[in-house]
């Protein structure tokens, strides 16, 4: 079994500040794999485990995100490909899977996992749009993943439960974080890491002209950037919980929830 | 009609029309009538017709398209594919759909098969002078932006409970439309459905949220959670400790890697309120805590914190609640 994983490079969720001054995400900093993305590889890496096969991860960002690649190595995925170009600054959504699939239509695989969305941007379209591009089936939510005779079985998270869904392969499939906790890199993984490769792809490598796609490309653009307004500090409550909880009602019945 | 403004009409897990696409179209007709557009709903469905009855509701037309592949296939594909074929011939601008699992799906599939950009998440929009300003939330509500689209044509995916649904009068029309063209996107087929037993209201939906956390300490917490959730009218949610912990399914966590809510009110149980579910939870317009830490980072964003046991403070609530309501 093949799996192509996309694992984005993310600032760090837990740092305080992610947007330069021109409104595009600050991605000089620390980079981890996007938490999504990181349940997606964990599957991946469990399901050839049990099947066999190879697992490459693709991550298409600045130099910095070969970090993040070489963890997702120490993980054990089998080899990393990393798509860099300086014109790729300011890509919107639709150039980014643009330039996501021709990446993707070099290699062979049976299954692309993708994170249903990511903590920096959080659209949770790259991988529909993908599939759609790549003219491939589209599993979302994915809670399980199997193989089945000729094709691949997904437990798909609805409001109510699940909806079991197969199609054939390749396909695309959006995973979540119902998938399974990621394992550690282990000293050996990591160790290993160093000697596996790590191929880097820029637009011209992929054919793409940077009039096209990236930042000069961008179908949309921001208009203005704020800081959303402090709320105050909390009104703290304390005593015993008959009078407490008769300030919360009347503060909920103001309010007009109740 | 070309240069409209569509919105795409989502049914509800239980059928019928989801309130969010209500919302959507309630947002759709507001920047129709801002800038001068016409305002169309498109439902695609097996059996359309009450679904498109009910977006009516809302919008002054409806083209209702008869899918019956949709009867045994996964739909945001093809209800995506049929979408992009009305668009080609009927050439509107921007098309409106919810920002939830299935809206994002459709979105994404639709804009990809366009070549249209997409504005995700709005929080709300407004016209402006090259159309619609999209605000949205980023970074779990850490920043706010305003953004249009360079060429005023693009896809636009709504927050739950970002606009509040208005209906119009008189309802506005329903017009069945075929579409024969073949679908040329591989399918996906539903091969079965689990039903959970305590699946409770959608958190993203939901205008009044009951979460816990850690705090809640094991299945007790969780039904006074589901209590207070009942009494308020709301959806019980949890963060990731709960739901690591196997109190509460993952469907309802919020934050970072689970659902990003924007309710009306938040209560808190049991949260401290670390940064991984702040960002998921903290655009809720009021926030009310319950935690025995005075100084949990809850503090820094709730508007109402209460010091104390929550098996104290949360029954007392109930009791408090039921007393006012006799």
């Amino acid at each position: 079994m093949r799996i192509v994983v996309l694992t984005k490079p993310v600032p760090d969720p837990a740092a305080a500040e992610h947007l330069g001054p021109d409104g595009r995400v600050d991605r000089t900093g620390g980079n981890v794999i996007n938490g999504n993305d990181e349940y997606a590889l964990e599957a991946a890496l469990k399901l050839v485990e049990t099947h066999g096969g190879e697992v490459t991860v693709v991550a298409m960002s600045p130099e910095t995100g070969r970090d993040v690649l070489r963890k997702a190595l120490a993980m054990g995925a089998t080899r990393g490909v990393l798509i860099t170009d300086p014109a790729l600054a300011g890509a919107d959504w639709l150039s980014t899977i643009r330039v996501l699939a021709a990446a993707v239509r070099e290699m062979e695989f049976d299954l692309l996992l993708v994170g249903v969305d990511t903590s920096d941007g959080g659209a949770g379209l790259v991988p529909a749009g993908l599939a759609a591009l790549l003219g491939l089936p589209y599993l979302s939510n994915a809670a399980t993943i199997e193989p089945v005779d000729a094709g691949v079985r997904v437990n798909r998270i609805t409001a109510t439960g699940f909806e079991t869904l197969e199609s054939a392969t390749p396909a695309v499939i959006g995973g979540t974080q119902a998938l399974g906790a990621p394992r550690y890199p282990t000293l050996k993984g990591i160790m290993g890491a160093r000697s596996k490769e790590v191929a880097v792809r820029t637009l011209g490598d992929l054919g793409l002209d940077p009039a096209t796609v990236g930042g000069a490309a961008a179908g949309t653009r921001v208009v203005d950037l704020r800081r959303p307004p402090e709320r105050g500090q909390a009104k703290m409550v304390r005593g015993p919980a008959a009078d407490v909880a008769r300030e919360v009602v009347e503060f909920l019945a103001a309010r007009g929830f109740i | 009609m070309p240069g409209g403004i569509w919105v795409i009409g989502q049914a509800a897990a239980g059928g019928g029309l989801a309130r969010l696409s209500s919302e959507v179209a309630t947002l759709a007709r507001a920047l129709g009538e801002a800038g001068g557009v016409p305002v169309s709903g498109v439902v695609v469905a097996a059996e359309p017709a009450a679904l498109a009855a009910e977006l009516a509701g809302f919008v002054p037309r409806v083209l209702a398209v008869t899918e019956p592949a949709l009867a045994a296939s996964a739909g945001a594909t093809v209800v995506a594919q049929r979408v992009a074929a009305l668009a080609r011939t009927n050439a509107p601008n921007l098309i409106l759909t919810g920002a939830d699992p299935d809206g994002r799906d459709i979105a994404g599939v639709l804009a990809a098969l366009l070549g249209w950009p997409v504005l995700a998440n709005a929080l709300n929009a407004t016209w402006g002078p090259v159309g619609p300003r999209v605000e949205i939330s980023v970074f779990g509500g850490k920043q706010f932006s305003t953004s249009e689209f360079t060429a005023g044509r693009g896809v636009i995916t709504v927050r739950p409970n970002a606009v509040q649904a208005v209906a119009q009068t008189p309802a506005g029309s329903v017009e069945a439309v075929q579409i024969a063209d073949h679908l040329a996107l591989p399918g996906v087929r539903v091969v079965g459905r689990i039903h959970e037993q305590h699946g409770g209201a959608a958190v993203e939906d939901a205008r009044i949220v009951v979460a816990g956390g850690r705090g809640i300490g094991g299945p007790d917490g969780v039904t006074l959670l589901e209590h207070l959730a009942e009494a308020l009218g709301g959806a019980v949610g949890a963060t990731r400790a709960a739901v690591d912990a196997g109190w509460i399914d993952y469907p309802k966590q919020i934050g970072q890697t689970g659902k990003i809510v924007k309710p009306a009110l938040y209560l808190a149980l049991g949260i401290s309120g670390a940064i991984q579910h702040k960002v998921g939870m903290q655009t809720a317009e009021t926030i009310v805590a319950v935690n025995r830490d005075a100084d949990a980072p809850i503090a820094e964003f709730a508007d109402l914190m209460v010091v104390g046991d929550l098996f104290e403070v949360g029954p007392a609530i109930l009791d408090e609640l039921r007393t006012r309501r006799g």
